[in-house]
């Protein structure tokens, strides 16, 4: 068998909800092998994206292909080539681990001791193994994660959907489910994930879609959709909040940009195009006009702010 | 991979038909690993309906007297048996909203298996479960005196309807669970349970209630299967002018079937709508 170079393709997908466009001409490619991250606001449609591309989820419009399986056409393979991640553990919370795995490789229609073996190979490797004979109820949220995940893998699908894995974990959680993330991908699975986490987005996805009101605002590799925002930023800290004011309106001026507040109330940033003239300028203004600088800095614009700038 | 990760070949109508059934097993073993891991919530269950027939029969019904002279207790115990079969409802709703609640209804949807077999193996272990509530009913009431008069054959028609019924009330709490679709929402559920258990002639006679309420009461499904398990039982009844009252068994075999005629399409429609 010949593997598809294309994990998912999707054009022109379209879901409406009464009067409501949830999706809107969505097309998305996620070559095989990498991790490509849906980003977007509540409500952007991600879920739904998610959903139709699971089998899950009837749409209106468009087509789109699953590890070469059609979506519309042949249900029932796109189910045995993927692994779904919902946003809450789905899996029976009053069994084990192990019973999950087993029950789960029985309903994929694997014999009895492929089953059994699959769950102990899973379990291994999710680290599961020495709570693998508890109930799942008393899992932490991270325990029951890498159990959910591992549900999914079953079948060592091909593609595995990922909606907001991290949604409700702490960072210790969230590390740990990053972690399993980079050794599927190492294996070879390719992965969409939604999340509004940018930094998740950041760490773990190749490319990414930046949804909003169901359609694509942006789409890139992380550096290029920092790279439209205009380049880098100026980040000017004062040491005192009351020359917050005439410090805006003062970085304003020399670069032309428009200038951010920070929720500490005390830096300013702006985007700069000529790096060097910029933070000569605005020193030198500064410092005529006697204002006394605490912190200052020059950096590439964070993913929060390319996702600020799009879905404004 | 270390393991045949080749699963059977599921395509085909032969295959269809094999998954379907293997997979409704599974599920059935699913919530039998259930009562194993949870004993105790598994014998709370099975003493709920025991409890309610030793309050009725020893503490308030003490001086209810059955028209002929026969004892209150023969009455009750085809009586309860009734409503547990009835409140078999509440544990198909609950098991159907938590699974769809929990995201666990969609696990099973984006998998390769048997879209029946959600339905049909959830029906096998409640219907199971429902027998085991019977028979330890029955071995409660055989341990305080109650009995079967009138042979064994008539007996075990009456196990049937009573089972006849809980199917019926397995598609009611199929709906419901899809409708509902959260846990918290099926606590009021149940209490609207109890009033429709109660407006019914398993504890008093519809005779002794208003008439409006009588005549509900008489018609009630719950009702109609605890008159036939009465009359096959051979144990005391209520009696009653009605037609309900004169034709129970035809009635306990027709309400089951239209209740599911009316709720099992509703809950396919219910399932396919998760897909809109
Ligand atoms: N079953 C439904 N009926 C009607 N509208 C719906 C339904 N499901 C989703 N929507 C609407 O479709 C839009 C997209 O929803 P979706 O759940 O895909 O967003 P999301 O990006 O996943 O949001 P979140 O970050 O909150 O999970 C929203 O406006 C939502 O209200
Ligand atoms: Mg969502």
């Amino acid at each position: 068998m010949t593997s598809p170079t294309r994990a998912v393709h999707a054009e022109g997908l379209t879901k409406r909800y009464g009067g409501k466009t949830a999706l809107d001409s969505f097309d998305l490619t996620v070559p095989a092998g990498t991790v490509h991250g849906l980003l977007g606001p509540n409500g952007a449609g991600k879920t739904t994206a998610v959903r139709i591309l699971a089998t899950l989820l009837r749409f209106d419009a468009g087509r789109a292909e699953i590890a070469g399986v059609d979506l519309r056409r042949d249900a029932p393979g796109v189910r045995r080539r993927i692994g779904l991640v919902g946003q809450f553990a789905a899996v029976d919370e009053i069994l084990s681990a192990r019973q999950n795995l087993f029950l789960f490789g029985r309903l994929y229609h694997l014999s009895r001791p492929a089953a059994r073996n699959r769950a102990a190979e899973l379990l291994e490797r999710f680290a599961l193994t020495e709570a693998a004979d508890r109930p799942v109820g008393r899992f932490s949220g991270g325990m029951r994660r890498r159990l959910d995940m591992a549900c999914s893998l079953i079948l060592a699908p091909r593609v595995l959907f990922l909606d907001e894995p991290t949604t409700g974990l702490d960072p210790r959680g969230r590390g740990e489910v990053w972690d399993c993330v980079r050794d599927l991908v190492a294996g070879g699975t390719s992965v969409l994930l939604t999340t509004q986490y940018l930094d998740e987005a950041d760490q773990l996805a190749d490319r990414i879609s930046v949804l909003d009101e169901g359609k694509v605002v942006a789409e890139g590799t992380p550096g290029e959709l920092k790279a439209k925002l205009g380049g880098d930023r100026l980040d000017v800290t004062v040491h005192d909040a009351a020359a917050l004011d005439r410090t805006a309106a003062i970085m304003a001026r020399v670069t032309g940009g428009e200038p951010q507040r920070h929720d500490d109330g005390r830096t300013v940033s702006v985007p700069v195009i000529d790096r060097v003239s910029a933070l000569t300028e605005v020193v030198r203004e500064l410092d005529a006009e006697g204002v006394t600088v605490e912190d200052l800095a020059l950096r590439r614009p964070t993913l929060d702010e390319v996702f600020l700038h799009l879905t404004r | 991979m270390s393991t045949l990760l080749q699963p059977t070949p599921d395509t085909g109508v032969p295959y269809r038909v094999r998954w379907a059934i293997t997979d409704a097993w599974t599920l059935t073993t699913r919530e039998t690993s259930h009562w194993l891991r949870q004993p105790f919530e598994m014998a709370v269950g099975l003493l709920f309906p025991i409890m309610f027939f030793l309050m009725f029969g020893y503490l308030i019904g003490g001086d209810i007297s059955v028209p002929g002279g026969g004892d209150y207790r023969e009455a009750l115990i085809p009586g309860t048996l009734a409503m547990t079969m009835m409140f078999g409802v509440e544990t198909t709703m609950t098991a159907m909203a938590a699974d769809t609640q929990k995201g666990v209804t969609d696990r099973f949807r984006s998998m390769p298996m048997s879209a029946s077999a959600v339905v049909m193996g959830r029906a096998t272990a409640d219907l199971f479960q429902s027998a085991l509530s019977l028979v330890a009913l029955v071995l409660c009431g055989l341990l305080t005196g109650w009995t079967w008069h009138d042979g064994l054959p008539s007996m075990l028609l009456a196990l049937v309807l009573l089972l006849w019924l809980r199917f019926a009330m397995l598609w009611i709490g199929v709906w419901l669970g899809l409708v509902i679709r959260s846990t918290q929402a099926t606590a009021s559920v149940q209490i609207l349970v109890y009033p429709l258990a109660f407006l019914s002639n398993v504890f008093a006679s519809p005779e002794s209630m208003p008439a409006w309420l009588g005549a509900l009461a008489e018609w009630n499904p719950v009702s109609a299967t605890a008159a036939a398990s009465r009359e096959l039982f051979g144990n005391p009844g209520w009696g009653g002018d009605s037609w309900a009252a004169a034709h129970p068994v035809l009635l306990a075999a027709l309400w089951p079937l239209v209740i599911t005629a009316v709720f099992l399409p509703l809950s396919v429609r219910r399932y396919r709508r998760l897909s809109r």
